[in-house]
């Protein structure tokens, strides 16, 4: 599969907008993988970024504001063949979505989330959003943002999701390669980009672009390799370390703050649930079972 | 007052010297606290019922409060039509002094009062019923003995009304140990400690209180399948399965939420998935996301949370993806009387949300209904990809009803999603055609994959700003409604077929409606019945049913509003403007008495200028029948 074949309508953001990278990479995420095209499956909530599935030439949907997690759970869990992709920003995952953002981590249903995180209403053009740093000037807080932003890594890991990772729209490999990541982790997986929005919050993430004279921290992951400078790097599959790392201040680090391969996904135990119950019930046909439900109400 | 079907009702006349009075149907209600298993004894009354093909509809309230508290079970039980809970009982048994206080105001003069005379002192001065003192707790302790206390006082219960009604003991014991069978064996032994003291107790102490009912007459008796028992919430679940519904999503509400425990405690046996979700909703958009992947989904609440699915219902008819919505209505608005019957959100149904969303609304009238209304609704969704609620209640849900077993090798709908190629030409939203999406997953030949969306669209799925496109789509959505209407069957019509007046029923109202039918037919007013099942789209052709008659007077559990109308009587009113329709409202959280129409049917009538050429004194009858 091709970026020709998979390239639908032409994006509606504004020139220089960091979604564009976002979109280019997934092209690419998805060329690596060679999934069959019809069990793709791309799929928003409302915003800017959550315009993406109109971008993408596969089966996909765009549906109400912050509410795109549990209708893609549905889909994931409804077919275990398909392969779902959810995309956002930051007000749809951490505001109006906040609660199934928490809740579809905890249950950790197969799916991958890449949210696209602005730091700012983009769509209804400037309003302060939930990761706005305090300070920030918007239309709704003309003398700056006075409520602390919300710390996407932390409640992620938090929550209990098990691929948590973190990239920057100008880097262009390091993201592709945290959604191919993503991608091929069985679980909830999801990838923070951050993604400046050049009409209402210019500089955004300024801090970890080195041409303007910022830094790029990556997380440096441990090998296991039994070498003495293998004790410094960050080990992925504990949520302490994780929550510790995000804790670090602004601008922070990228890369994969949080890995755990042990947990079942909720599509796997549904899938038991059903294993179990059918072999109860010995195999028996829908019709033999509802009819025994029956004569047990006589 | 005397129950219609009732030829001699149980302490109604001198004391009788022969046998067991013969009697067609009875109403006992058990008063008690909800932890004293009072809706057990009912539920075991409502199953034998079933099960020697009589007739019976229960009725129960539950506090809403965790355990305890005053908690009531009717069970009306007989052998001709039992179409509605009954007005009054024949028989109260009250267990507690709060019990006795609370409801002997709805014993019928004349009726029985068994009392628990170790909690109970009735008033000494009233001598309208046919008191009758048993040391229901303290003969329990006895009989059971051991640690149990008075646990098992219903059971005694049951075996005392087992004797005074002649009913079929070997039938009821088979009940007892189904039902705690598989528990520890004490228990059955304790249950039947229990009933065996309660049974032998009339012989000794009740003298001549005993009824039998009429033998059931063969001709009605000859039903071809056996009778099942069940509550209206359990028989949605069951009808829902039957429609091949195999996924689903829900949140907890009373009185919704034994529907999801079903479905969640059966799906896994199907191969499906019903998921308890975090908020109302994440369950109305998990349902959709399984509706996407081509299985018909359901998801459900009671009022306050069909509020909050609205914005995804209104996604849900632009995107024109089916779904199943199931409402049971309580006491309202905000959490108002979650434990009781109204009929309030039926505005709610069809015109909540945002924008113009037509949609689909069904309510089922009664037990059996809502088996057969939840197969329709499937069968509805699919065709038209349209949501579809259906609009039952508190009254419903809860309620007891035997009826014939469904034939289900014939109702059985195969659910498998349709994952075939789409052809070339294929369009999600086609002007000309109806809807029929593309689930994830089947392949497109054409390799343009469509969106599926809440933004106006054209017919590839699009977004659109285009004035045209909007008026289009708006239509189209429109327009599906018509075409279902036009294939809806006119709905029941009972008695005269013109007359003085119509009454319309809709949702759990039928069955006390036709009884109102046969009562004000009975005193000479020439009535006719109509009930609804689909409300949204109507019928066509009310309209023509109207006009036979001088008043058609609409009958709902919902407020008459600043106009002076119901909620369906308002939307009959805007539909039809016939000044003539007229409305018959209570909000007391209960279902109608039968009396309670008649009432409102002679209050109406009383009120025309027909009174001058049909006579006043008629109008009495009706009024005091």
């Amino acid at each position: 599969m091709t970026k020709k074949a998979l390239t639908a309508d032409h994006p509606t953001w504004c020139p220089g907008c960091g979604d564009f990278a976002v979109l280019a990479c997934f092209y690419r995420v998805l060329e690596k993988l060679q999934y069959p095209h019809e069990k793709i499956v791309t799929f928003a909530g409302i915003g800017c970024s959550s315009r993406f599935p109109y971008f993408v030439n596969t089966h996909g949907g765009h549906f109400i504001h912050g509410r795109a997690l549990p209708f893609a759970a549905g889909i994931s869990l409804g077919n275990d063949d398909l392969h779902v992709f959810v995309f956002g920003g930051d007000g749809d995952g951490f505001s109006i979505g906040g609660n199934h953002l928490v809740h579809t981590a905890r249950k950790n249903v197969r799916l991958t989330y890449v949210i696209m995180d602005n730091s700012v209403y983009g769509l209804t053009k400037k309003q302060t959003s939930p990761t706005s740093p305090v300070g920030f000037k918007s239309k709704t807080d003309p003398t700056g943002a006075i409520d602390q932003p919300i710390n996407p890594m932390r409640t992620l890991v938090n929550s209990g999701a098990t691929f948590v990772a973190r990239s920057h729209a100008t880097q262009v490999n390091h993201m592709t390669d945290m959604m191919l990541r993503a991608a091929k982790h069985d679980g909830f997986s999801v990838v923070e980009i951050l993604s400046e929005c050049v009409e209402f919050f210019e500089g955004a993430f300024d801090a970890a672009v080195p041409r303007k004279g910022g830094a790029w921290a990556l997380i440096e992951e441990k090998k296991h390799d039994g070498t003495p400078e293998d004790a410094s790097r960050h080990d992925v599959s504990d949520p302490v370390a994780a929550f510790k790392l995000a804790s670090e201040p602004w601008p922070g680090r990228f890369g994969v703050y949080y890995e755990n391969k042990e947990r079942k996904t909720k599509n796997a135990l549904e899938r038991d649930l059903i294993t179990k119950a059918k072999e109860r019930t010995k195999n028996a046909s829908d019709l033999a079972l509802l009819q025994a439900t029956f004569a047990k109400l006589r | 007052m005397v129950s219609p079907n009732t030829p001699e009702t149980p302490g109604s006349a001198s004391p009788s010297t022969g046998g067991p009075r013969s009697i067609q149907d009875v109403v006992i209600r058990l008063a008690g606290n909800s932890q004293d298993g009072i809706q057990s004894v009912g539920g075991f009354l409502a199953r034998l019922a079933g099960r020697s093909d009589q007739d019976v509809m229960t009725y129960m309230t539950i506090p809403s409060t965790i355990s305890g508290g005053p908690s009531i079970f009717q069970v009306r039980m007989g052998t001709g039509d039992i179409l509605s809970a009954g007005d009054r009982a024949d028989m109260l048994v009250a267990f507690y002094q709060h019990s006795y206080d609370a409801h002997i105001g709805s014993l019928r003069p004349g009726g029985v009062l068994v009392y628990d005379s170790d909690h109970v002192k009735p008033a000494a001065e009233d001598h309208r019923f046919t008191n009758v003192a048993v040391p229901i707790t303290s003969a329990t302790v006895e009989a059971v003995g051991g640690t149990s206390k008075d646990k098992g006082k219903n059971i005694f219960v049951l075996g005392l009304i087992a004797r005074i009604f002649d009913l079929d003991v070997a039938k009821l014991s088979a009940l007892i140990k189904e039902r705690f069978g598989g528990k520890n064996e004490d228990i059955v032994r304790n249950a039947m400690l229990a009933f065996d003291a309660g049974y032998a107790w009339p012989q000794n102490n009740l003298r001549d209180l005993f009824y039998r009912f009429e033998a059931i007459d063969q001709a009605t008796s000859a039903h071809g399948r056996p009778q099942i028992t069940l509550d209206g919430n359990s028989a949605i679940a069951y009808g829902l399965i039957a429609a091949g519904v195999r996924y689903g999503a829900g949140y907890p509400i009373t009185p919704w939420s034994s529907i999801m425990e079903i479905l969640r405690t059966e799906l896994p046996k199907y191969g499906g998935i019903f998921v308890q979700c975090e908020d109302e909703i994440a369950s109305v958009s998990t349902a959709l996301g399984f509706s996407y992947t081509g299985q018909l989904a359901i998801t459900g609440s009671s009022g306050p949370g069909l509020s909050l699915k609205m914005e995804a219902l209104g996604w849900a008819t632009m995107a024109e993806m089916p779904l199943i919505v199931v409402n049971v209505q309580r006491g309202g608005p905000s959490t108002g009387m979650p434990t009781n019957v109204e009929q309030s959100d039926l505005m709610q149904a069809i015109y909540g949300s945002h924008g113009d969303t037509p949609r689909v609304v069904l309510a089922p009238k009664n037990v059996e209904d809502c088996f057969y209304i939840s197969i329709e609704a499937a069968r509805i969704a699919r065709e038209y990809s349209t949501p579809v609620i259906i609009l039952t209640d508190q009254g419903l849900s809860s309620r007891i009803e035997a009826f014939d077993e469904p034939d289900l090798a014939r109702l059985l709908v195969d659910p498998k999603a349709d994952l075939s190629e789409r052809p070339v030409d294929f369009k999600p939203y086609p002007l000309d055609r109806p809807t029929r999406h593309a689930p994830a997953g089947s392949k497109i030949a054409s390799g343009k994959y469509p969106t599926v969306t809440g933004l106006e669209h054209d017919e590839l799925g699009h977004p659109t700003g285009s004035p045209k496109l909007h008026q289009q789509m708006t239509i189209k959505r429109r327009e599906k409604l018509k075409q279902l209407a036009a294939t809806l069957p006119a709905p029941e019509l009972t008695g005269d077929s013109a007359g003085e007046v119509l009454l319309v029923t809709w949702g759990s109202s039928w069955g006390p409606g036709r009884e109102a039918l046969t009562r004000v037919r009975k005193v000479g007013v020439k009535a006719g019945h109509m009930h609804l099942r689909h409300l949204h789209p109507l019928p066509n052709g009310l309209e023509q049913t109207f006009a036979r008659y001088h008043k058609v007077i609409v009958a709902e559990l919902n407020d008459e509003g600043p106009y002076g109308y119901g909620q369906l009587a308002t939307m009959l009113r805007a539909r039809h403007a016939m000044p003539n329709i007229l409305s018959v409202c209570k909000t007391d959280g209960l279902t109608f008495k039968v009396s309670e129409l008649v009432a409102g049917i002679a209050k109406h009538i009383e009120s025309t200028e027909l009174d001058a050429t049909v006579g006043v004194a008629r109008h009495s009858a009706l009024a005091k029948s």
